[in-house]
């Protein structure tokens, strides 16, 4: 706190679990700041509890889908966040997960233990490669373009890209700019990193999956709502695609009794993209830097534009 | 469903059709020539496996040769096979089947040609082909992407504990995102080292490149410029390696030199958070030591592609450990890999039975 010259008081709910609602609630009431999760929605409730002492909401995430951002700027309140700090970490561990569906791991995993392996096959748990593939990255953002990056020296032949528009550092990647359809029906890997907005909200559904190859792997480690899950469910049931591998769901947890959780040809990660020591370090560091800022009415080291 | 792709459904349309009833019962196949075309000139070839449709495809499209195919996806039991190869001028063999004096002399003097459908051949006694003078094919390049994609995927999942992860969001660990929870180590800044640098070696590297490593360290044993030049590798001693890598990847063909050489000595040297995956031979490693070496946290984790012996039992120590990662050896196993180790493991084999050069002769 010396670098920003500010004493703190602080209030910490000391558990790794979240704070409960009503506790929630209670222990914003006349804070100056307050530095949360993304699993705890900063929504009018919120605000309202907290008072008019409230200068600034600092998240330990980069979406921010989880804050009532309209309420939030009406009210003057700054907000910091973690954009770039996990950058890498996430799209490595996209790449993982793409890897690890295309290449069945779990599955390979689970007959080592169950003895289901006998002896080197030539055609037993093959999968599919990335060489002379088209991969389709929908949200050519900062981590759009990390995961294109890292997925370049693996051969792929075809990089193919969609958003709102076209993106100069795509370049980089020899990334192509596409419609969502030609991007879904031409792509080998389809990889979904754009944000959740009213726009995304559901946009891989029926009909999306209904457009992709029957040999195509999908992979989400955006937001869990840009898909729709009883469509992915119908989809890899029956064949429509091969695989699908995903870091993020509706609800989080997803409950262990959820129809995608038995399929073989879907892996689910608990969504753990910025998992890494170093990475959660410099993300932790960084909020409370935006939070320090925003009480001393500085410049934050990351604001979000609201 | 996986079994559902449509690769699979059209490669097996097409091995149905190749097949047909075979003439002696069990697992023998019995094809390629009509019988009126049968001729003491015509090559006797045996074939160890099923193999994929393309090579396949070309043994049974050659005019000049007789093939007997063990028609099974499990390896030919010794005793068949031993009766299987009197007399054959060409043998088609998997890294399963050892080939060694007895089999050779089961198989008598018109063998010529030994082709392998694999780029390792600890499992061919080449002082015993050499002697013979039996011409040896096997399959290198053709599997490098799959092997060094495979052995990238294998890195992560270890890493970034990928099993145990998955394990957790299916048995109800999963509660809601927590800051520390599940945590692993990045590439990012870090120092790779590759143990053996060759083709599948140089590929590895180049895949990890984006992911931001600082620095890529390979022991050999001697330096591999033009090799280490493409992927700005520094060349140092295994024990320098050892206490170096964040990340040490063993890509180094099996020998009596690299017979165990990952062992307790190399372990201790190495640094508590690294991460150590072998993609190479399982005998290259001490799996006791190994087992120490994880079970102790001298090491953070490792992940095997390869393990002695193959398969692994499922009693195995290093099963009870969650940060040992197994794979059962599946590096090369993409439907395009391993019909084009098919088709060049078959090309090896008719060239060498025409006494021409082969697409990918080994070196005697």
């Amino acid at each position: 706190s010396s670098r920003y010259g500010t004493a703190c008081k602080v209030s910490l709910w000391d558990s790794d679990e979240p704070i409960p609602r009503t506790d929630l609630l209670q222990g914003v009431s006349g804070a100056h700041g307050i530095l949360c999760l993304l699993s705890d929605r900063i929504d009018a409730e919120v605000i309202n509890a907290a008072g008019p002492n409230l200068k600034v909401i600092s998240t330990l995430s980069v979406g921010f889908d989880h804050l009532a951002v309209g309420e939030i700027k009406k009210r003057g309140v700054r907000v910091g966040y973690t954009p770039d700090v996990l950058t890498d970490a996430t799209a490595e561990l996209t790449v993982a997960l793409l890897l690890a569906t295309a290449r069945r791991i779990p599955e390979g995993v689970e007959e080592v233990k169950n003895g289901g392996w006998s002896s080197w096959k030539p055609l037993w748990l093959c999968g599919y490669g990335l060489s002379g593939s088209t991969v389709g990255v929908i949200g050519l953002g900062r981590i759009g373009l990390a995961i294109a990056r890292r997925l370049k020296p693996f051969g792929v032949k075809r990089l193919l890209y969609s958003g709102r528009t076209s993106k100069p550092q795509a370049a980089e990647v020899d990334g192509e700019f596409a419609s969502l359809d030609r991007l879904v029906s031409e792509s080998d890997f389809v990889v979904v990193s754009c944000s959740l907005t009213p726009e995304t909200q559901g946009l891989c559904d029926k009909a999306l999956f209904s457009k992709m190859k029957k040999t195509a792997v999908f992979v989400n480690t955006s937001r869990g709502a840009v898909v729709n899950q009883e469509d992915l469910h119908e989809a890899l049931s029956s064949g429509r695609i091969a695989a699908a591998g995903l870091d993020v769901t509706t609800p989080e947890p997803l409950p262990t009794d959820h129809p995608l959780l038995k399929l073989k040809n879907c892996v689910i990660l608990p969504h753990i993209g910025s998992a890494t020591y170093s990475t959660r370090g410099i993300m932790a560091e960084l909020c409370a830097n935006n939070l320090l800022a925003g009480l001393t009415g500085s410049a934050m080291p990351s604001e979000l534009a609201l | 469903m996986w079994s559902s792709w449509s690769p699979l459904r059209r490669l097996q349309r097409i091995a149905v059709s190749a097949s047909r009833p075979a003439a002696a019962g069990n697992n023998n196949y019995i094809g390629g020539m009509q019988r009126r075309e049968q001729s003491a000139l015509a090559h006797r070839v045996y074939i160890t496996r099923k193999v994929p449709p393309e090579g396949l495809e070309i043994v049974r499209r050659c005019g000049r040769v007789k093939f007997e195919l063990w028609d099974s996806d499990d390896p030919v039991p010794r005793d068949e096979l031993l009766k299987k190869v009197k007399g054959v001028d060409g043998l088609l063999c998997m890294l399963t089947e050892k080939v060694d004096a007895e089999l050779l002399d089961a198989a008598g003097p018109n063998l010529k040609v030994l082709s392998t459908m694999s780029v390792g051949f600890d499992h061919l006694c080449l002082d015993e082909l050499k002697k013979r003078g039996i011409r040896v094919g096997y399959t290198p390049d053709v599997l490098t992407d799959a092997v060094a994609e495979l052995t990238v995927a294998l890195l992560l999942a270890t890493s970034r504990r990928l099993i145990e992860a998955a394990h957790e969001a299916k048995t109800g660990g999963w509660g809601t995102w927590r800051t520390l929870w599940l945590c692993g180590y990045e590439l990012a800044n870090s120092t790779v080292g590759i143990l053996g640098l060759g083709r599948i070696g140089v590929a590895i590297a180049e895949r990890l490149k984006p992911f931001k490593v600082k620095k890529f360290l390979y022991t050999d044993v001697a330096p591999r410029p033009q090799l280490a030049e493409m992927i700005n590798a520094e060349y140092v001693s295994l024990e320098e390696l050892a206490k170096q890598s964040d990340f040490l990847a063993a890509c180094c063909a099996l020998t009596p030199e690299t017979q165990g050489i990952c062992n307790r000595k190399l372990f201790s040297q190495m640094k508590k958070n690294a991460i150590f995956i072998n993609t190479s031979r399982g005998g290259i490693v001490n799996q006791e030591d190994l087992y120490e070496a994880l079970s102790a946290g001298q090491i953070a984790a490792a992940g095997l592609d390869v393990t002695t012996p193959e398969p692994l039992p499922t009693d195995h120590p290093l099963f009870k450990l969650k940060n040992c990662v197994i794979l059962p050896h599946i590096a090369s196993a993409s439907y395009t890999t391993r019909n084009a180790m098919s088709a060049l493991a078959a090309n090896n084999l008719l060239a060498g039975l025409r006494g021409e050069p082969m697409p990918k002769e080994l070196e005697l």
